[in-house]
Formats: structure tokens, C-alpha cells, sequence
């Protein structure tokens, strides 16, 4: 029982990481049709941000506020870098898929180069507040603080993403936009500037998942952003494009399934079993779970 | 309408074509046009979709846009707002208020005043009746009172999702959002498509209030709803402007109304 209990908690953990990815990734696609392969970009800007704060920055550090703080420089690194990117490179090639999955994959590859010729290809320790290191123990189970640090975490984000698309008129523009974006045109509105607003919020919630995966893993790699990526994909169509809920409830399902056959299982079929279950859904529902409609 | 039509001088935009015109004794007397589409071709997609089309929509009243299924009615409409879509593209000169308004933002001509409804509704589902209105104020003060009263049902049914709405009750919340707001002139497209004729009767009715403060230029097929609205009609024909005149003298003679649209006068729609 208390081996489920951690796999469970494990596999939540793991899922929250997905889901800071792939809301965002889901949002761009959703509003602004763009496959975007530079979002892991954001990740590794997000969790190298707080890293080099935790030992630069003052006030910063590993523990205390001074984590709160680094995480805070990662997260505001991670939405400038992702604003600037829609600004200067997407926003030219609205109209242009196939340059646009060009230029994001070569974003994302002269991302994880640069990162590697700023800080080194190796994985860097990273500075994890030691409380994040305890554990409590759960219905007999001995789990990591930090597994819970991240789905509360993402639960937070959840919960904000959720409240700003229901109740603010951006939100209102956004889930409108996901449905039907010429008819919000048509209505006056200049839906670019919320195409720029979705890249910020991705990018943020990107951010956040590579500074906390820095804390789930002990480390942090130029290539992180890119593994994680593929699964956030998943992800995104699994819950159907344009819906934050939807991606919850899809990084869950990925997450424990996952964790579950990888552990009962041979190491990587986990792996396979998600792919199966993409498959499986997209022959049960070809537009994912909640579908490409305006769902917050 | 153009001057040398309102003298029965043959269309420049159709050479050759079967394009006549209106005596300019039956034409509204003094009515300035607001709209003036000059020479309009729409190629999307290699299709040559408008060819050349020039029309005028007068400052007060209902001008209406009419045609067989396929003509580029719509395409028109779309093209003076800036909907062409991207594997195409539109060429010519469209003027509102004697600005030159071709190829500006879409976002920017409706907050300049140019209201659209499109043909399929276009309501959002996924959002209720009081978040597709919300989405659409564009001013501090949107006229509420305007639009509730013109469609009650609307302010009874503010919390349904537009999704669940019938057509006619879609058609009403589509018409509300532009209602809204101020307007120079309203591009509205077939309203009536696929309604109930009690309903038609109710937008129809809508329609006519909106156009005493607004005007509007109208796709429509139901020739019941062209006669009850119609100022003045241009009538499209294989992309090019194949009639003008007032929709009254259009709608009168039978012959003609059977040649260029392929319906019976006499009956309707």
C-alpha cells in the first residue's frame, strides 16, 4: 500500500512538471496555432535563471526567501525570454507554419547550444532548499517533500490560469480566440496582443516547471527542457488543444501511467504505454479530451 | 449608386456583361454614398472570385447585396473588412466615408465602425450569452437597453452557453453584438439563413430599427425580408456587378428578378 502511495505521489509530482509545460504550449497552439519547439526553451531559461540567482543575486539563495526570490528571477527571466520571442520571431510569420516550426526548432536547438557555451554541457548541481529534502510520511507511505512541492505547485497555477481565463476580459479574449479567432477580430478586438500575453503566461508557467524540476531531479541540464517537452506535447493533445483543464487532467493520466509501468513494469515502458494511450485517445477523440473549444 | 448608373450609363466594372441599371428618377434623391467599392477583385485559392466589382452603399437605409449562391456575395463583404483569407488576395479601392479602407487591419476598421455579422453566426459556444456580449462592447457605455429591448431573450438567457442556443436566438445574440456599440455602417450576411419564418420576421423587424439609426449594407436571400428592408440592390453575377437600382423596381419586375437571382418575385423566398 505504501509503495502505491508513493508512486502515486511520485507520478502526481512528475505530472505536475507536465502540466506547467503543456498549459502554456496548449494556450500558444490553441490561440495562435503555433507549434512552438521552443517552449523547452523557456524551461531550461527558467531553471538556469534561478540557479545562477540562487548564487549571484542578492538576496537570493537556496533556502528560505531567498529561494522564493530566485525562483521569482527564474520566472520573470522565462516570460521575457518567451514575450521577446513572440514579438521578434513568431509575430512575422503568423501566416507561415512551415517557417515557423523552423525557426522554433532552430531557436531551440541554438538554445540548448547556448546554454552549453554559457554554463557547460554537464548537469549542474542545483541549490534546492534543504526542507525540500525531508520527508512525511503519507498513509504509511515515506514521501519527499518536494514531490508535494510541485504539485501544489501546479495546483496553484491550476487555479490561477483557470481564474484569469474565466474572470478577466484578456482571459475572455483568449478563450474566444481558441474557439474562433477571426470572429474576435471581427468583434475589434487586436487578438496579437493577446497572442503575446499567452507566449508571457506559457513561458512563466515554463519557467516555473524548470526551476522546480531543478529541485525534483537535484539538477540542471542545457537538454532538460527538450526531454520534458515531448511528454508536455503529449500532453497538449492528449487534452485537446486550447484547454488548461484539459491539460491537467491529461498530465495526471501521463504521469501515473507512467510512473506505474515503469515501476511494476521494465524501465521505458512507461514511456511506451504513453504513446499508446496518445494513440488509443486520439482514435477515441482525434481532438483530445475537452476538444480545440474555449474551456477554461 | 454610382452617378453615371443613377443615368443608365452601362457599368464600367462589367464590359460586355448583361449589367443594367435603375432610371435615376426611382433612385433615393441625394443620398451620399458612405461606401464606395471601386474595381474589387478577389482572387483565393487561383479562383478568381470577384472581378472587378463597384458598387456604392448609400449614408442612410438598407443596401442590399444580392445574387445566386456562389456569386461572391459574401466574399465582398468579407474583403471590405479584411477577411480575405491568406491563399488569397483582394485588389481595387474600398472607401468609407472617403478614407481608403482596403487593406487595413480588421480589428482596426470595426473599432473604426464598420459592424459585421457574419453569415454562420459566428457566436462563441463555448462562452454564455453575457460573455459573447461582454466580449463585443467596445465602449465604456455599450447600449444594453437597445439590444434587450430589440431581443428580450437575450436577457433572459445571459447565463446559457451560446452553444446551446437555437439558430434564431444565435442570430439575435450574433446581431447584439454589434448592436452594441456605435456603428458607421453596419456589413450584415444573410441573417435570415436557415430560420424559422417567425424568427425571420423578428430579425427582419430588428433589422429595420437598426437601419433607421445605422446603414447597412445586407446579404439576403429571402426576397419577403428585400422587399420589407431594401433601399437601394446590387445585384452580383459570375464575380461582377450585374444590376443596380433600387431594390423596389428590382423586385417588380418579375422577369428580371428571375433572370438575374433564379427565384419568383411574386412568391418570396
Amino acid at each position: 500500500m505504501s509503495t502505491i502511495v508513493l508512486m502515486t505521489v511520485t507520478g502526481l509530482g512528475l505530472a505536475a512538471l507536465y502540466f506547467l509545460v503543456a498549459s502554456g504550449l496548449s494556450l500558444v497552439f490553441g490561440l495562435a496555432d503555433v507549434l512552438n519547439f521552443a517552449h523547452g526553451l523557456f524551461l531550461s531559461v527558467g531553471a538556469y535563471a534561478t540557479w545562477w540567482a540562487a548564487g549571484n543575486l542578492p538576496g537570493a539563495g537556496p533556502d528560505g526567501w531567498g529561494f522564493v526570490l530566485a525562483v521569482a528571477f527564474g520566472v520573470v527571466a522565462g516570460t521575457v525570454v518567451a514575450a521577446l520571442v513572440e514579438l521578434v520571431m513568431i509575430r512575422p510569420l503568423y501566416s507561415r507554419t512551415i517557417e515557423q516550426v523552423l525557426v522554433t526548432v532552430g531557436l531551440s536547438l541554438a538554445g540548448v547550444a547556448a546554454l552549453q557555451a554559457g554554463f557547460g554541457a554537464d548537469p549542474r548541481p542545483f541549490p534546492r532548499p534543504s526542507w525540500t529534502q525531508d520527508v512525511v510520511t503519507l498513509a504509511g507511505a515515506r514521501v519527499p517533500l518536494d514531490r508535494l512541492l510541485l504539485i501544489v505547485a501546479a495546483v496553484v497555477v491550476l487555479g490561477l490560469l483557470l481564474a484569469f481565463l474565466r474572470w478577466t476580459r484578456y482571459g475572455l479574449i483568449i478563450r474566444a480566440g481558441v474557439e474562433n479567432r477571426e470572429m474576435v477580430t471581427a468583434l475589434g478586438i487586436d487578438v496579437r496582443k493577446a497572442f503575446t500575453l499567452v507566449f508571457a503566461i506559457g513561458g512563466a508557467a515554463a519557467a516555473l516547471a524548470g526551476a522546480l524540476s531543478g529541485v525534483y531531479f537535484g539538477s540542471v541540464s542545457p537538454t532538460s527542457g527538450a526531454s520534458l517537452l515531448i511528454f508536455a506535447f503529449i500532453v497538449v493533445v492528449i487534452g485537446g488543444m486550447g484547454s488548461v483543464s484539459g491539460s491537467a487532467v491529461a498530465a495526471v493520466a501521463v504521469g501515473l501511467l507512467q510512473q506505474f509501468v515503469n515501476y511494476y513494469g521494465t524501465s521505458g515502458a512507461g514511456d511506451i504505454c504513453v504513446v499508446a494511450l496518445l494513440a488509443v485517445v486520439l482514435l477515441w477523440r482525434p481532438a483530445g479530451l475537452a476538444g480545440k473549444a474555449a474551456t477554461a | 449608386m454610382k452617378a453615371d448608373e443613377r443615368t443608365g450609363e452601362p457599368h464600367p466594372a462589367s464590359p460586355g456583361s448583361a449589367t443594367t441599371t435603375a432610371d435615376e428618377s426611382t433612385s433615393a434623391p441625394g443620398a451620399a454614398a458612405l461606401l464606395q467599392v471601386e474595381n474589387l477583385s478577389v482572387r483565393i485559392a487561383g479562383l478568381h472570385i470577384l472581378q472587378g466589382v463597384s458598387f456604392e452603399v448609400a449614408a442612410s437605409g438598407v443596401t442590399v447585396l444580392l445574387g445566386r449562391n456562389g456569386v461572391g456575395k459574401s466574399t465582398t463583404l468579407r474583403a471590405i473588412l479584411g477577411l480575405t483569407p491568406r491563399n488569397g488576395s483582394a485588389t481595387g479601392s474600398v472607401r468609407l466615408g472617403g478614407e481608403q479602407i482596403l487593406g487595413r487591419p480588421t480589428h482596426a476598421l470595426v473599432k473604426g465602425g464598420l459592424g459585421y455579422v457574419p453569415e454562420d453566426r459566428n457566436v462563441f459556444a463555448g462562452l454564455t450569452v453575457a460573455e459573447n456580449l461582454r466580449l463585443a462592447e467596445r465602449t465604456d457605455t455599450p447600449d444594453y437597453d437597445l439590444v434587450f429591448g430589440l431581443f428580450p431573450e437575450l436577457s433572459k438567457r445571459a447565463r446559457q452557453r451560446a452553444g446551446s442556443l437555437s439558430g434564431g436566438q444565435q442570430q439575435m445574440l450574433s446581431l447584439g453584438r454589434v448592436l452594441l456599440n456605435p456603428n458607421r455602417l453596419l456589413l450584415i450576411d444573410e441573417p435570415t439563413k436557415g430560420l424559422a419564418p417567425k424568427v425571420v420576421t423578428e430579425v427582419a423587424e430588428a433589422l429595420e430599427r437598426a437601419a433607421q439609426a445605422v446603414p447597412v449594407l445586407l446579404v439576403e436571400q429571402n426576397l419577403a425580408v428585400v422587399r420589407r428592408l431594401a433601399g437601394d440592390a446590387v445585384v452580383i453575377a459570375a464575380g461582377q456587378v450585374a444590376w443596380t437600382g433600387p431594390g423596389e423596381q428590382l423586385l417588380a419586375d418579375p422577369a428580371l428578378t428571375k433572370s438575374l437571382l433564379a427565384v419568383n418575385a411574386a412568391g418570396g423566398h
